[in-house]
């Protein structure tokens, strides 16, 4: 997906939400993530790492995760986290992934 | 740092804010150039839900919210992954963790005990220093203990020999001790309330954790499950294959069994309905309810045990200004009182706290996830998931249809991933 498509998304979310403050949406959606994956993608080792991975990779993953094509054993459990966001949830969290610089 | 759209840099941050807030703690002037501040935040508890508020509210405010944690303990110790120092696989110390790290974002962690909130005045009182005054509140204490609703449990004395050991600490270590001093031939016994509780699948996974262990070291003793509720609250196939699979014969389960009182002289549970029973060591996890503070600021809105809240910003439908988190929270429908979901909840109270101390609205569209994971063995885990978004008719958090689930069976690679999300959390929370 291009930057042009995911800010249009991110704009047409914000317009159809009540309030000012979902221009914070990605953020906010992304900090669910930090549990496992490290605050703002910044993981301490164990699990990836999100920040600063390109967009385009992690909405190709969460979609395969939530289709079923990435499954098995090896999924574990993303497949099922996964199926909790729309495509629209998951471009504003790449978004805000990609635009962090990964620390180390 | 005026501009919100700027990506916060945690250097840049620590050089102007962090070292101000430092100096404030010692009544110095400031150096450098701290922001505006918009106001003072004080956090009552510096567990998974309160740490992780405090971090968020100095990093989402990018420093312009003062930040006053206060905690009565020195150092966090994780209750998730306390029950493998009872099967023996991990020391207290691993699951401890200190606050060094929140005050490198500017939380000012202060070692004491919120002993009153006057909401009228904005303040609260404390054990060892003068009152502080708040704009906004947040109280995250986790639950205290029902004793009063197990016989004889209410006398206090009666807890040095009967444990609970539902709050990670001195007490699981104390427990382990009573299991590692049991014969062999002896009987665990292990009573769990009604739901809603603490931890869910908590208590199956310490039953398979004292198995494990006595199937090393004591493998003609046996562990008694006494539980109040119906089933297995959670996870329930997967722990029974574990308890008729590699603890078979360890592990006996009674359901329905509620434990009213305990009788200290032949130490035994004594049930509602039933012979009591007798054990050699007797771990009882009585009813919960929201923290002690929660009840003495006026909080408690639900069966004189729960908290309710605004899911758009955790905001106390009783108290406007005070913020609940965690295990003190009236649950939504299938969420779990867990570490992990205070941390969720902490989130979107810190995003909606920064909103309203700049005088906007909060999201209207809340999410949350929670992952927890169960150790069956030393090395093999389980987990459960779950995702929540608000439902603005309802106002209230549900799950999403068709998220969310089980493993399908304990691996190792859960386990690696299990070491990794305590690893991450506690980063995540503790800096």
């Amino acid at each position: 997906m291009r930057l042009e498509h995911v800010l249009a998304l991110a704009l047409a979310f914000a317009a159809a939400s009540a309030s000012a403050q979902d221009r914070h949406q990605g953020r906010n959606l992304a900090a669910q993530c930090a549990n496992c994956h490290g605050t703002n993608g910044q993981s301490q080792g164990g699990i990836p790492g999100l920040a600063g991975q390109s967009r385009a990779g992690m909405i190709a993953q969460m979609n395969a995760f939530k289709s079923g094509q990435r499954s098995g054993p090896a999924a574990t459990i993303m497949h099922q986290i996964a199926r909790g966001y729309t495509d629209e949830q998951i471009a504003l969290m790449a978004a805000f992934f990609a635009a962090q610089k990964p620390a180390r | 740092m005026q501009n919100s759209n700027r990506r916060f840099d945690r250097r840049d941050f620590l050089k102007g804010a962090g070292a101000a807030g430092a100096l404030a703690m010692a009544g110095c002037a400031t150096t450098g150039a701290p922001p505006a501040k918009i106001g003072r935040v004080i956090v009552i508890g510096g567990g998974y839900g309160g740490a992780t508020a405090a971090k968020y509210l100095r990093m989402w405010s990018e420093g312009a919210i003062e930040v006053f944690m206060i905690e009565m303990n020195r150092s966090f110790v994780s209750c998730p992954l306390s029950n493998l120092v009872l099967g023996g696989s991990r020391k207290i110390e691993d699951l401890t963790v200190g606050y060094a790290g929140l005050r490198e974002y500017g939380v000012q962690v202060i070692n004491d005990e919120v002993t009153k909130v006057n909401v009228d005045k904005k303040t609260v009182e404390l054990k060892k220093i003068q009152d502080l005054a708040y704009d906004r509140l947040v109280v995250s204490p986790g639950v205290d203990f029902m004793f009063e609703q197990v016989g004889a449990l209410k006398d206090p004395k009666a807890h040095e020999r009967v444990l609970h050991a539902w709050k990670a600490g001195p007490d699981t270590v104390a427990l382990r001790q009573q299991l590692e001093a049991m014969r062999d031939g002896g009987v665990y016994v292990l009573s769990i309330p009604r739901a809603p509780y603490r931890c869910p699948p908590g208590p199956y996974e310490r039953a398979c954790q004292v198995a494990h262990y006595f199937k090393q070291s004591k493998p003609k003793s046996k562990v008694i499950i006494l539980d109040a509720n119906e089933d297995v609250v959670s996870k329930a196939g997967l722990f029974k294959a574990q308890w008729n699979g590699q603890y078979k014969g360890l592990i006996e389960y009674r359901n329905n069994s509620e434990v009213k009182d305990v009788n200290l002289a032949t130490l035994s549970a004594v049930l509602d309905v039933g012979a009591d029973v007798k054990a050699d060591v007797l771990n009882v996890l009585p009813p919960m309810r929201a923290g002690n503070i929660a009840q003495q600021a006026g909080l408690i809105t639900a069966n004189n045990r729960w908290c309710g809240v605004d899911w758009l910003s955790m905001e106390s439908v009783a108290r406007p200004g005070i913020h609940v988190l965690g295990d003190s929270t009236l649950s939504a429908a299938a969420m779990p009182k867990s570490g992990h979901m205070a941390n969720q909840h902490a989130k979107v109270a810190a995003a909606a706290i920064v909103e309203l101390m700049n005088g906007r609205t909060p999201s209207q569209a809340p999410m949350m996830a929670n992952t927890c994971y169960s150790f069956v063995d030393d090395r093999n885990v389980v987990h459960v998931a779950s995702v929540h978004a608000y439902d603005p008719k309802d106002k209230t958090m549900k799950t999403v249809p068709g998220s969310g689930g089980l493993s399908a069976a304990p691996s190792e690679l859960e386990g690696s991933y299990a070491n990794a999300w305590a690893k991450n959390i506690w980063h995540d929370m503790l800096g």
